[in-house]
């Protein structure tokens, strides 16, 4: 098991229903991708959070990343939408 | 000397005035400053406020390396940006961008880098409060903004 510290914001967290959690990952959840695919397994409200995988973007260590970039390590992961500041 | 680097993320608003002073005190060698602010609109009427959410920590880092990328890319002489988060209303100050170089045209295309920068990169997100009280909407991510950046080819 490997414990993952997660945030969300705006509409993803939205609709996932918090702001952040910890989980315990099955083992074979190496990239972000793949921790995508897995919480889409976790039930509707992220279902409906990340049903266009593609457009989510994600942080490890509040760095931006893709989504092949590897878990390993990360102490923080955040998934959100594409930004609209300024 | 090191060119300052100035970030900020806040609640409060911010004077223009008083952040190009900061930037400039005490200095001969500036020869050019641009400011670029964004304000809220009120979009003919429909909006009644902006919400600004951000992600604490990342926002400042990442607007921060923006910036020192900037210093480095133009041969700027200092940056400032201040980004608010909370509750904005039409009319009122977002973000704050500051340059300043020795030539004007380095502090232009300096504000420019780090606005389009900030706009595709750092994590804020803007929801809608509308003036007919309808549910706001989260303002969608343009295409144009991600094309912006990506003219600097970096």
């Amino acid at each position: 098991m490997n414990t993952v510290n997660l945030v969300y914001f705006s509409w993803v967290r939205e609709r996932i229903g918090k702001g952040e959690e910890t989980l315990e990952l099955p083992a074979g959840i190496v990239t972000i991708g793949d921790l995508l695919a897995h919480l889409k397994t976790l039930g509707a409200e992220y279902e409906a959070a990340l049903e266009h995988q593609n457009v989510i973007r994600a942080a490890i260590n509040q760095e931006h990343v893709d989504h092949g970039e590897p878990i390993a390590g990360a102490r923080e992961i955040a998934l959100f939408p594409p930004m609209t500041g300024g | 000397m090191d060119a300052p680097v100035t970030v900020r993320v806040q609640r409060e608003d911010f004077d223009l005035a008083a952040e190009v002073s900061a930037l400039n005190r005490g200095r001969t060698d500036i020869g050019a400053v641009v400011t670029f602010s964004g304000l809220c609109r009120d979009e003919a009427g429909a909006l009644n406020a902006l919400e600004l959410e951000h992600y604490p920590g990342m926002a400042e880092a990442e607007i921060s390396r923006i910036c020192h990328e900037a210093v480095q890319r133009f041969g700027l002489q200092g940056a400032t940006a201040i980004h608010r988060f909370g509750r904005i209303e039409p009319g009122e100050n977002i973000v704050l961008v500051v340059t300043a170089s020795p030539h004007r045209q380095a502090a232009f295309d300096g504000a420019n880098f780090i606005m389009d920068f900030l706009k595709a990169s750092a994590p804020f997100w803007k929801k809608e409060h509308r003036a007919d009280g309808s549910a706001g909407e989260w303002v969608s991510a343009k295409d144009a903004d991600d094309a912006a950046r990506d003219r600097w080819n970096r």
